[in-house]
């Protein structure tokens, strides 16, 4: 199967016939269109080591992620960065490429944080290994990391290495009735005090807040912090980090009204662009249902330390993603020319030039 | 050699003082760390700031000058080694703490800010900066950003590429980047996660932003000993799989422990083959739950002895041990060579019974120190560089020893860097075509190679020798410094 997909690049290489890269298809929103045929990982799959002792585990690229949680579950383990699913068979290295984290994410750390290595295939049809198994390793450029968020424009990866954590002996979740400029004050200062948060998030008037860790340590923090305690709380976070909630699942409603991600500095003030707004991340993420021009969300999150994106919607002219600065998107167009000579891989995924 | 022409250039560039020339002025900065590698600098440039900086490029990139950035110049592995015919930037002066913003637990510094003086300015608001390198009151969290540096606290906090969001730097031709944001993620590639641990071969970085951590409520540390070294291994998959990460996860072998023990009297047992040091922190009911955890799966991992640190001046003093290793083994013999490989924990017995064989096979005697948490390997290999061969034959050793580190899974450096020292050795863990990718990601940033060309990424030409950290007369360079 490995040679299947070597085989189908170096021809696409030889031919300069554009491939798209797929996993389960569950981000396929996600990101600007791209072009060609269509290159499934889905039969290249399994868990090729998992070590609970050395909280590593190495899978092939179309694992389903459902199955790898399973497997960590059963050693009370998981993905720290609990990776979102959508409601699609989302597999293993398509969530590395797209290098998206859910809601433990300020806390425990993202994606690319838990990344220790990867087998790869560039767009020549060169397969590659960078990193390995280890936790401190630094041997050569952190090509791994580099893998993460790229969308697939450097290469495919077809097999990944994961640190993975024990999961938290107890969780609780507090919820809060609380303003919005408020809740950002509460969600930054609560992360300056040594108290184990897991995830905050705040909509229409609610903050709501889990602490995750030993049992003594959550009901110390539950007792100091307050609140009410929420029920079903497991099927609340999952809904906010597979966006299943009506909020993100809302269809715009007019052509031009997008589901934008405003990624700023976790203590910008309220954006004051409108209702349709949930915060996630300790306030360093903003979701906003809006019409309001590209131009100016992005100038907004600029000013706010950050980027936006436009997550679900129509795509403005110049691409999802925020467009780079001149000097940074020399580097991107030099690392994609290398990686992949002729812009075979997902083409124009993650900037329309490239 | 450097024209006059150039050197007078450079000269206007900067503020009298900020350009050294005369051989007395070079020799201090004619190597890191790691002394056994010297090379005097043609030239020393002291820039103050990043316009000085932006500056320095741009004239050396016109004259297709090389250039070798160097922050405090406490490295391992030659990194910061001067290049005939380059210009050595040393961006000490560059040491500004600029911004301390603790409701976004953030500090904004500049390169030649020492790693520990962020985490003392930042006291004050309960928060520090995580990674600690033992050399932390002298290394430059420049230094630490081009070396991905660790620390002991790496298993639960992660290395430097976890703790920094944003960087301002300068390519060889003087134009700037500012790479990461204040947000948590960036568009487009993770050019920071790139440029951490590139040993100054992609840009240079003028300003770090670094996270800060709220102080943990309570560190307390447990000692075991263990009669069979293999039984403190498993011990510490155990507390692993017992759901604890510890802060901290140190071992000592049987050679180690006495030249500590003889050196600090930390009271450590001395009829022991292994000692584990494991701290553990966090909320104050937190750190109870662990301890009883770690005590229990201790117990019934066979240790010998067991004791719980129950003040913090016992707590230091469990670590005085560790911490002084290096200086201890350093008495014991004239020289000693540190490796510094990683593997994977579970292979920790197969490879020290393969490091004791080798020691018997060349003669030599080896102490080993771990970080076990995390599966970063320091065996030191005592020798005298007196004795004809002996230099020779503990370089070979110790290449033996990082061989057999990627043999079982594991990596050539896990904290040190590649730098001059382990270049060979880049060969046995790579492959041709893996070392041409790493060569094309300096080429997109550097297509002449001029910034610290020679290091980190060996020629495919260049594979044949070892190479290893050597310490003269039981000294490191920089003696004053803690190392472990």
């Amino acid at each position: 199967m490995l040679g299947t997909l070597i085989e189908r690049i170096r021809a696409a290489h030889a031919d300069s016939l554009p491939l798209i890269l797929q996993g389960g298809g569950s981000k396929t929103f996600y990101g600007n269109a791209d072009e060609g045929e269509v290159l499934s990982t889905r039969a290249f799959t399994g868990v090729v080591d998992y070590q609970p002792k050395e909280l590593v585990l190495t899978a092939r690229a179309g694992t389903p992620l459902a199955e790898i949680e399973a497997l960590l579950g059963e050693q009370n383990q998981m993905l720290a960065f609990e990776p979102p699913h959508f409601g699609g068979p989302a597999t293993l290295c398509g969530s590395i490429a797209a290098g998206l984290s859910g809601p433990r994410r300020p806390y425990a750390g993202a994606a690319r944080d838990f990344v220790l290595g990867v087998r790869m295939i560039d767009g020549t049809g060169q397969p590659l290994r960078f990193g390995g198994q280890v936790i401190k390793n630094v041997a050569g450029y952190d090509v791994s990391r580099l893998m993460v968020g790229a969308m697939g424009t450097l290469g495919l990866i077809t097999e990944v290495s994961l640190k993975v954590l024990p999961q938290p002996a107890a969780q609780a979740t507090l919820q809060f009735e609380l303003g919005e400029a408020a809740a950002i004050e509460k969600m930054n200062q609560w992360a300056g005090q040594p108290l184990p948060l897991s995830a905050t998030s705040w909509h229409a008037g609610l903050l709501t807040v889990r602490l995750s860790g030993a049992t003594s340590a959550v009901h110390a923090a539950q007792a100091r912090l307050g609140g009410e305690a929420l029920k079903e709380a497991s099927a609340f976070w999952q809904r906010l980090r597979d966006q299943s909630t009506p909020f993100f699942d809302k269809r715009p409603s007019t052509l031009n009204q997008g589901l934008w991600r405003l990624s700023v500095k976790p203590t910008a003030p309220p954006l004051n662009l409108g209702d349709a707004q949930w915060i996630e991340w300790g306030g360093a993420v903003r979701w906003l249902v809006s019409d309001l021009p590209a131009a100016l969300l992005r100038e907004h999150a600029q000013r706010c330390g950050g980027h936006a994106t436009l997550f679900r919607g129509k795509a403005p002219v110049d691409g999802v993603f925020a467009p780079l600065a001149p000097a940074l998107l020399a580097l991107h167009r030099n690392l994609k020319q290398r990686f992949d000579p002729r812009g075979i891989l997902n083409r124009g995924r993650l900037y329309p030039d490239f | 050699m450097l024209s006059p022409a150039f050197l007078s250039q450079l000269r206007n560039l900067l503020p009298p003082h900020s350009l050294l020339h005369e051989r007395e002025d070079l020799v201090p900065f004619e190597s890191d760390g790691l002394s056994a590698y010297r090379n005097i600098p043609d030239v020393v440039v002291l820039p103050q700031n990043e316009a000085q900086v932006a500056a320095i490029l741009q004239l050396c990139h016109a004259h297709k000058i090389a250039v070798v950035a160097r922050g405090a110049g406490t490295g391992l592995a030659a990194g910061a080694l001067p290049i005939d015919g380059a210009v050595l930037l040393v961006l000490a002066r560059l040491n500004q703490i600029r911004q301390i913003d603790p409701l976004a637990r953030t500090a904004v510094v500049q390169p030649g800010v020492r790693n520990l003086a962020i985490s003392e300015a930042a006291a004050e608001y309960n928060l520090y900066y995580a990674p600690d390198p033992s050399s932390q009151i002298a290394c430059s969290i420049g230094g630490n950003v081009a070396e991905n540096s660790g620390g002991v606290h790496c298993l639960k906090y992660g290395l430097t590429v976890h703790n920094i969001l944003k960087l301002r730097a300068w390519t060889v031709d003087g134009q700037l980047l500012e790479i990461g944001s204040d947000a948590l993620d960036s568009v487009g590639y993770d050019l920071l996660a790139l440029m951490t641990g590139s040993e100054g071969m992609l840009a240079v970085i003028t300003e770090v932003t670094v996270k800060l951590l709220p102080r943990p409520d309570r560190a307390q540390v447990v000692l075991a000993a263990f009669d069979d070294i293999a039984k403190a291994g498993a011990a510490v998959g155990n507390i692993i799989a017992a759901g604890v990460i510890p802060a901290g996860l140190e071992m000592m072998d049987r050679l180690a422990i006495q030249a500590a023990e003889a050196f600090v009297h930390a009271g450590y047992p001395l009829d022991c083959e292994a000692l584990l040091l494991c701290e553990v922190d966090g909320v104050n009911e937190e750190v109870s739950d662990d301890i009883f955890t770690v005590r229990e799966v201790l117990a019934a991992a066979g240790a010998t002895e067991i004791r719980t640190a129950d003040s913090e001046e016992q707590r230091l003093r469990f670590w005085a041990g560790r911490k002084a290793a290096f200086p201890a083994v350093g008495r014991l013999a004239p020289d000693y060579y540190c490796m510094d490989g990683t593997i994977p924990r579970a292979q920790l017995p197969h490879v020290l019974k393969r490091i004791s064989e080798m020691s018997a096979e060349y003669g030599l005697a080896v102490a080993n120190v771990f970080h076990a948490g995390d599966g970063n390997l320091h065996p030191l290999i005592l020798f005298d560089a007196n004795t004809p061969g002996e230099l020779h034959k503990a370089e070979d050793f110790g290449g033996k020893i990082l061989e057999l580190c990627v043999e079982v899974g594991g990596t050539i450096t896990g904290e040190h860097g590649v730098g001059l020292e382990k270049i060979n050795q880049m060969c046995t863990q790579f492959s041709t075509p893996e070392l041409m990718r790493f060569h094309d990601v300096k080429a997109a940033f550097d297509p002449d190679t001029l910034l610290n060309p020679g290091k980190a990424i060996p020629e495919l030409h260049r594979c044949a020798e070892w190479g290893a950290m050597h310490v003269q007369g039981g000294q490191l360079p920089h003696p004053e410094l803690p190392r472990f």
